[in-house]
């Protein structure tokens, strides 16, 4: 179903604080790094989420470290979300030491175990089934957690996706799926990819999990419906769930630049969904709903998420790289 | 300590329900787990003992099963999952190679995926070209993966009790002509370390490095070989990944001669591999060229006709070492029987698998 319009009245200063400072956050790192990216400093296949803050944003609020979440080559959001340490990214996607996969991951394989993060995967639809089996976990250890696996549109034609979720459903796990549909993988429209009179929250559905649509550039919203749907999954163990979020990238599938000059996408769309600018259309909401919300705050908030990336990329590239011998080490747990 | 004659499989079983009552961590799962045939008896019990959330039978996802056997892994799991052909578990390399292979080492060390993968080769039988695949080399090549490979009940259990509690991610690959294989095993839990090869005969003569189902026909071709005063050191490997060169240099410089035996197609194999290292390293060991015996370089044949003269067996292991000991062998190769049905291990097997 589609969902309903209404704001919560669950939102209490904090709240609207934090979800705007997520949003922020994540916003204002993949700029820095697309401004950097030219420098040829940082030297791995980065994949921005400017256009997409709305969802992870929401679900920083309502998940905690005892929760787990898995995602993709897209995954600087949901790392921040999840409340990896932003320092230890910046230096992963720079190659340095003191990354979050000590320079052998990249951006594409960010990792924060203290805040159950638990990895980023390169390959389409790969971190689907690790998710699911992570909620296997939850369930076996008997914990109230849920394990969160974000994929995008293009992951759900991967075979891994059925299976995964099929499996989720058999064995009533807490699991959440977390689909950005962004409309592209890579160059690839929808309509290239997938029937034109089926969507993606019905195919879920009728794979058997319990299923919800809704706009993922309407941060308030995805909270509002999270947040529910997380509650159920904890208390009254109604699960797995597939969540799907319209939402938009804004800039090129892979890389810091625009590039809609190549006409794999219409300029009026991209206007379009620009003009629901997820942080944009927060602070509209902010102003309509929330009247005793003091706007001054987002400006301390702002100056505070940049000053925090000034210092991870400050220390990200002062730090050295790991020496070359550490390319040798980690291949297995006991060394033989 | 107690020893009892069981079969491969029980000793199997048997490592199975050990570790499972040590840590109760540790799940099994595969396609056909729990139902009544129990993956040829080997998880037969398990579901009753150690109850349906910790064994249980799976849908046909080998891919994700995986992935998801990776997902309880790093959540402190020890997942064994198993495969009645290794040939299902082809659709799940995503998972193995760019998964469970990669996570400790592109994580830098911090995630461990201790997932132990059965997986059941074989040949004969009319199992054909995609029911018999021994790809051993395929896992081997994969930095990150250890690939096992026992030849005896005892080392199945020591093997795979190690396997299990192994940080790491392990192919364990069951040689289906070995399932009924009788041999002492001892009661309780013993581990065989992993990456140790087994030096089972004792000779001067020759070296001969096997693996799996082709260290019974290394066997047979020892015996044969000791009437007419051949002594053979028949090196198992126990594990194919890593290889334990050391046993099988210490062996080399007494014999001087190597013949390695894969079950797998020649092309890129073990016996490659084995071979290419001691000719770059070791070529000074060397009086004789190296040889080896390998399945043929195609896919397995279905026919009960097409597969005459297609297995490697005894008679052509001791044919072979006649020649690169420059003996005249046909004598005794005359006097080895004509094994008959040729496409079977021996009576008890009356297939379908
Ligand atoms: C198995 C696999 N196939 C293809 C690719 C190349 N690839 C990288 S990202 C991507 C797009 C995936 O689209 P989607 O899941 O919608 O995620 P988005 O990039 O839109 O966030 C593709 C096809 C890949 N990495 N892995
Ligand atoms: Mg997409």
């Amino acid at each position: 179903m589609k969902e309903p319009k209404k704001k919560s009245k669950f939102l209490d200063n904090q709240k609207l604080k934090d979800l705007f400072y997520m949003m922020k956050k994540i916003r204002l790192v993949e700029e820095r790094i697309a401004l950097e990216y030219p420098k040829n400093e940082i030297r791995c296949p980065t994949h921005l989420s400017i256009g997409q803050e709305g969802v992870p944003a929401a679900l920083s609020i309502v998940l905690n470290n005892a929760d787990y979440a898995v995602s993709t080559h897209r995954g600087h959001a949901h790392y921040l979300s999840k409340g990896g340490n932003l320092n230890k990214m910046i230096a992963e996607i720079y190659g340095k030491k003191s990354g979050c996969s000590g320079g052998k991951g990249g951006s594409m394989h960010l990792i924060d175990k203290d805040v159950g993060f638990m990895g980023t995967s390169a390959i389409v639809g790969n971190s689907i089934p690790v998710g699911v089996g992570l909620g296997l976990a939850l369930k076996l250890n008997k914990t109230k957690n849920v394990s969160c696996i974000f994929l995008g549109d293009g992951a759900i034609e991967e075979g891994s996706f059925y299976e995964s979720l099929n499996f989720a459903v058999l064995k009533e796990l807490p699991v959440i799926f977390i689909c950005e549909n962004n409309l592209y993988s890579v160059y690839s429209p929808l309509s290239v990819r997938q029937p034109k009179n089926r969507n993606i929250m019905d195919l879920a559905n009728s794979i058997g999990a319990h299923t919800y649509y809704a706009d993922g550039n309407d941060v308030i919203n995805s909270y509002t419906c999270l947040d529910s749907i997380i509650s159920k999954i904890k208390s009254e163990d109604i699960c797995p769930w597939f969540i799907e979020f319209e939402t938009y990238r804004w800039r090129e599938h892979c890389g810091y630049q625009f590039d809609n000059d190549l006409g794999y996408r219409s300029v009026e769309e991209y206007e379009k969904w620009k003009k629901r600018d997820p942080i944009t259309l927060f602070e509209n909401n902010l102003k309509e709903y929330f009247a005793d919300f003091d706007l001054s705050q987002l400006d301390q908030i702002t100056d505070k998420v940049t000053s925090e990336i000034d210092v991870a990329f400050e220390k990200a590239k002062k730090d050295t790289y790991p020496e070359k011998t550490e390319a040798f080490k980690n291949i297995y747990s006991n060394e033989i | 300590m107690k020893i009892n004659n069981i079969t491969f499989v029980e000793a199997i079983n048997s490592a199975l329900q050990i570790s499972m009552e040590i840590d109760n961590k540790v799940i099994c799962y595969g396609l056909g787990a729990t139902d009544p045939k129990g993956i040829f008896g080997t998880t037969i019990g398990l579901e009753e003992k150690f109850g349906n959330e910790r064994v249980f039978d799976t849908p046909t996802s080998e891919n994700a099963m995986t992935g998801i056997g990776i997902g309880a892994a790093i959540a402190g799991y020890k997942t064994i999952m198993t495969h009645q052909r290794l040939d299902f578990f082809l659709l799940a390399m995503d998972q193995l190679v760019n998964g469970a292979a990669k996570m400790h080492y592109m994580f830098d060390g911090q995630l461990t995926v201790p997932i132990t993968i059965r997986l059941i080769i074989g040949r004969g039988w009319g199992q054909g070209p995609t029911h018999s695949q021994n790809l051993q080399s395929w896992f081997a090549h994969i930095p990150g993966l250890k690939v096992v490979m026992p030849s005896t009940p005892s080392d199945a259990k020591g093997l795979l009790l190690s396997s299990i509690f192994d940080p790491d991610p392990v192919l364990f690959l069951e040689h289906r002509w070995l399932h009924n294989s009788i041999g002492e095993v001892r009661d309780g839990d013993y581990r065989i370390p992993l990456g140790k090869a087994n030096l089972i005969t004792k000779g001067n003569d020759l070296t001969i490095v096997s693996m799996s189902y082709m260290t019974v026909e290394a066997l047979i071709a020892q015996k044969y070989l000791e009437k007419i005063g051949i002594a053979i050191d028949i090196i198992d490997l126990r594990s194919v990944k890593p290889i334990d060169f050391s046993c099988i240099i210490n062996s080399l410089r007494v014999t001087g001669k190597i013949l390695v035996l894969d079950t797998g197609v020649s092309t890129c194999s073990i016996a490659s591999e084995i071979i290419s290292q001691i000719a770059i390293n070791h070529s000074n060991l060397l009086d004789r060229p190296p040889s080896r015996i390998t399945m043929p370089d195609v896919p397995e044949p279905t026919s009960y006709g097409l597969t005459k003269d297609f297995y490697p067996r005894a008679n052509q292991i001791v044919e072979r070492v006649c020649e690169m000991l420059r003996i005249e062998g046909s004598k005794l190769i005359d006097e080895m029987p004509v094994i008959s049905p040729h496409d079977v291990p021996g009576d008890w097997f009356k297939g379908p698998f």
